[in-house]
């Protein structure tokens, strides 16, 4: 998984980006909501930056443009399927040109939790069309690389009843109303999301981590994994 | 044309495109106008106008942060809402939409600031395909007097001051306006445009688009196929028009 070449985007260039002044290291951590993403993010900045890596840290939603304006439309009652995805894809173009290309510029790995591909899941998973919206995010770029943190369905369930203890309306898909109530429709749409991410992986070369081992167990995966980038 | 998806609704959506100056807004109203008085419902949607986007939009703006990718985002996504909220429920009511510029105005502003015609013709992919759409050509001199002549300030995104084009917002604006013309004029066929003379009277274009909307819709005005009201419906929604 070591790649030489400078970072390419899949489909679609960005105006006034030199892709080889782009010294750092991208690398991405996909993977269903509740799935444990966020401890990984946080365990593998502290130990990159003990390796004396400067680290930038981004995630959906948290752009300076659109992050506010998602988090006001999520509250209200009317925000829909294709008004959402694009909503996220303003954001991820928003946090791509503003704070990941300049950190790659600079030199920094950039440890993103989620990228384009859980934006398409959630897409797909709500009857989008794949093909539309793969071109729409064709302008990002090919990180250098894509652990998929992998869970059943059951996993998922038992980590929010144990975690936070109470359904997520739009981790639910509930504005699809998939089922009759949020437990429902919280296996129908994560199975949806789950598929989705599965049948992403061969073709945008991800490396699947069973999300089921320990914390720990995970850690040390991928450390090992993003060890061998360097 | 391909790209759009067809209107299998009810209703029907009729477009106006053109450049700032160009007098589009002006004909919608008055073709709206008409159709009310034949007792068709009649709802209007306008670009870039979705409470969901408008702060971020407005942030976006203020401080200047928009890149040409986000600047056509932000502008698919305040489609989106208006299209998933508004104009597809009313289509399905059998109502007549009008909307002031649609998909189009993406195609021709977006590429300008740079991002590719393919790109942003599959961003557009989702949207309805109108039932007529008009594009009111006119040269770009005499928009710009229009322009110039109404009002005081022209804004800097409205200039196209973020492509650099020249620090004289009146020029920059002229450069601006002049190559979303060329993109209009490029895409009359691929999009199937009626174009109007726009530098024809008012009463004449009037005259031409209730023609042309007569001819298309033909007996889906008067048969009951089209969203109809009664006279006291009419007039309640004549005292308080909603602009969507």
């Amino acid at each position: 998984m070591l790649l030489k070449q400078p970072l390419e985007f899949y489909s679609e260039a960005l105006a006034g980006v030199a892709q080889d002044e782009l010294q750092g290291k991208l690398i991405v951590i996909e993977g269903p909501d509740s799935v444990g993403r966020s401890t990984q993010v946080s365990r593998l900045r502290t130990w990159l930056e003990h390796q004396g890596h400067a680290v930038l840290d981004t995630g959906l939603a948290r752009g300076a443009l659109a992050g506010k304006g998602i988090q006001q439309a999520k509250e209200g009652n009317t925000l829909g399927p294709v008004t959402m995805t694009l909503f996220y894809a303003t954001d991820f173009a928003d946090r791509l040109e503003n704070e990941i290309i300049p950190a790659l510029r600079a030199g920094f790995v950039v440890l993103t939790d989620r990228y384009i591909f859980s934006l398409m899941a959630r897409a797909i998973a709500r009857d989008e069309d794949r093909v539309w919206i793969e071109k729409v995010a064709g302008f990002a770029l090919v990180p250098h690389a894509v652990y998929y943190l992998r869970a059943d369905v059951r996993d998922l369930l038992t980590r929010v009843v144990l975690g936070r203890g109470a359904f997520d309306y739009w981790e639910s898909g509930m504005d699809m109303r998939f089922g009759a109530d949020m437990h429902d429709s919280f296996i129908r749409y994560q199975t949806r999301v789950i598929r989705a991410l599965d049948r992403m992986a061969k073709r945008y070369n991800f490396i699947v981590v069973d999300a089921n081992q320990t914390p720990d167990q995970i850690f040390r995966e991928l450390r090992r994994g993003i060890g061998k980038l360097f | 044309m391909s790209l759009l998806v067809p209107n299998r609704h009810r209703g029907k959506l009729i477009v106006v495109e053109g450049i700032d100056g160009s007098g589009k807004s002006t004909q919608l109203s008055l073709l709206s106008q008409w159709l009310r008085s034949e007792r068709i419902g009649v709802a209007f949607s306008e670009w870039n106008s979705s409470p969901l986007v408008r702060e971020t939009t407005r942030r976006g703006k203020k401080k200047n942060m928009f890149t040409p990718t986000t600047f056509s985002l932000i502008h698919a996504t305040d489609f989106a809402d208006r299209l998933e909220r508004y104009i597809v429920p009313l289509l399905k009511a059998g109502a007549v939409v009008c909307a002031d510029r649609y998909a189009y105005t993406a195609f021709a502003r977006d590429v300008v600031r740079g991002v590719s015609r393919r790109w942003v013709r599959n961003l557009y992919k989702f949207a309805v395909r109108p039932n007529l759409a008009f594009y009111f050509r006119v040269p770009l001199e005499v928009a710009i007097g229009r322009i110039l002549g109404g009002r005081n300030a022209i804004k800097y995104y409205e200039a196209g001051m973020d492509l650099g084009l020249s620090r004289n917002v009146e020029e920059s604006f002229r450069l601006f306006q002049g190559r979303i013309l060329d993109e209009y004029e490029a895409m009359i066929q691929e999009v199937g445009f009626h174009v109007i003379d726009a530098t024809g009277s008012i009463e004449s274009q009037q005259r031409q688009m209730r023609d042309i909307t007569t001819k298309e819709f033909g007996e889906h005005l008067h048969n009951g196929h089209l969203l109809r009201a009664s006279q006291g419906d009419i007039d309640a929604a004549q005292a308080a028009p909603r602009i969507l």
